[in-house]
């Protein structure tokens, strides 16, 4: 630091030798920061994009009158969403062949269900010679269900790949009292 | 006896390559990453397991979130050129005047929820004080309302200018729900979006496993 080079005036002969310097910097502690940063920002690049579930409902047209379109109750399956995170479902037509039945949400509940149901229709789809036609789920969230109720049922339609499934707001008188009554 | 010298090896490596590529990328991610832009009405969004991106262009965004106590709907919109032509028609129809320095602001800003008597205050803020400002919220009442309005003329918008480059992009509408918001509240906006025959739209979520 304070070295001074002092004797200048002593003798002029001599040769004054600068020291040589090492000209490599360590660089690694510079490449471990750059790395990663580099790391930090394409992870958050790729995930800060939120994502999307898209979701197509029916056309409602209050001139169209096609809404008593026949389906066969033995292909849906009724699915209202209650409050405090319940639900009940049940299959064709409310109380025949069964009575709504409570079940929960996620991979032990619902999906099971709901997989084991699929596979049921489909046989019987089968055996009447039209493969393709599918499970229908109708979804019914009540007034004091939430947003993530939706989403999550939705989202299991996705998971287990339920062909045709829709929102209906429309309750019959079973299935209000029902999600009143309890 | 003849001594064998081992040539001394420098153990440490030219790093100065490393270090550039190293940098460049660091650079290069820097500059596409988009900053994150602080949320007027910060929502907790419901997880699932779709992965679909949002497109970052021609979307237009409805937030409902709980603020305070009460439903709030907020509305945001994407790309600056129909921001800034759906402010145009949105003045047009409430009968309000816009300055040319308002409506290059208003196409900076991102989302945002006060009625439209009152959007001016909000355009003459700076950023950071709008996130604290308690917007309202936009009406949404059969009376009044205005994101019926939003929506139709932001599709306008969009619609104009995709005519006037040729494109065919309609506008994506999603709504972005707080997860605990009721029900009703997200039928009301996609009772909205339905009456104007807008049936196909996404709804934002978080990302998770399928193991829940």
């Amino acid at each position: 630091m304070a070295e001074l080079n002092t004797d200048s005036g002593g003798d002029k002969g001599g040769k004054v030798r600068s020291k040589k310097q090492n000209s490599k910097v360590d660089l690694t502690a510079m490449v471990d920061l750059a790395f990663l940063l580099i790391t930090f920002f394409m992870l958050t690049t790729s995930l800060s994009k939120p994502q999307s579930m898209s979701l197509g409902l029916p056309d409602k047209d209050p001139k169209d009158d096609s809404k008593n379109v026949k389906v066969d109750e033995n292909r849906t399956m009724t699915v209202l969403l209650g409050d405090n995170d319940k639900m009940f479902y049940y299959m064709g037509i409310i109380n025949t062949p069964m009575a709504p039945k409570d079940i929960a949400y996620g991979k032990d509940g619902i999906r099971k269900e709901l997989l084991k149901r699929k596979k049921e229709v489909l046989a019987y789809s089968t055996a009447k010679g039209r493969p393709d036609q599918g499970m229908i789920v109708i979804i019914k969230p009540s007034k004091k269900s939430t947003y993530k109720n939706v989403v999550d049922i939705l989202d299991e339609m996705a998971i287990s790949s339920i062909p045709t499934y829709t929102i209906v707001n429309d309750f019959l008188p079973e299935e209000t009292k029902l999600l009143d009554g309890k | 006896m003849a001594k064998i010298k081992m040539k001394k090896k420098s153990t440490s490596t030219d790093m100065t390559a490393m270090c550039d590529v190293a940098f460049l990328l660091l650079t290069f991610f820097i500059l596409t990453a988009t900053a994150k832009i602080p949320e007027a009405l910060p929502v907790d969004t419901p997880a699932s397991t779709v992965q679909t991106k949002l497109p970052d262009s021609e979307l237009a965004v409805v937030i409902i979130g709980k603020d305070q106590g009460k439903n709030k709907v907020f509305f945001d919109l994407k790309g600056r050129e129909v921001r800034k032509r759906a402010l145009e028609l949105m003045a047009e129809k409430y009968g309000l005047t816009f300055s040319e320095e308002d409506k290059t602001k208003f196409s900076l800003m991102t989302d945002f929820g006060v009625p439209i008597q009152s959007l001016k205050q909000i355009i003459d803020m700076k950023s950071s004080d709008r996130v604290k400002a308690d917007q309202p919220g936009i009406p949404i009442d059969s009376t009044d309302n205005q994101v019926k309005e939003w929506i139709l003329n932001s599709r306008k918008a969009n619609n104009e200018l995709q005519n006037a480059i040729g494109g065919k992009k309609e506008l994506e509408i999603a709504i972005k729900g707080d997860a605990k918001e009721e029900y009703p509240v997200i039928k009301k906006v996609m009772d909205i979006l339905q009456d104007q025959h807008v049936n196909t739209f996404s709804l934002i979520t978080g990302l998770r496993g399928k193991d829940f």
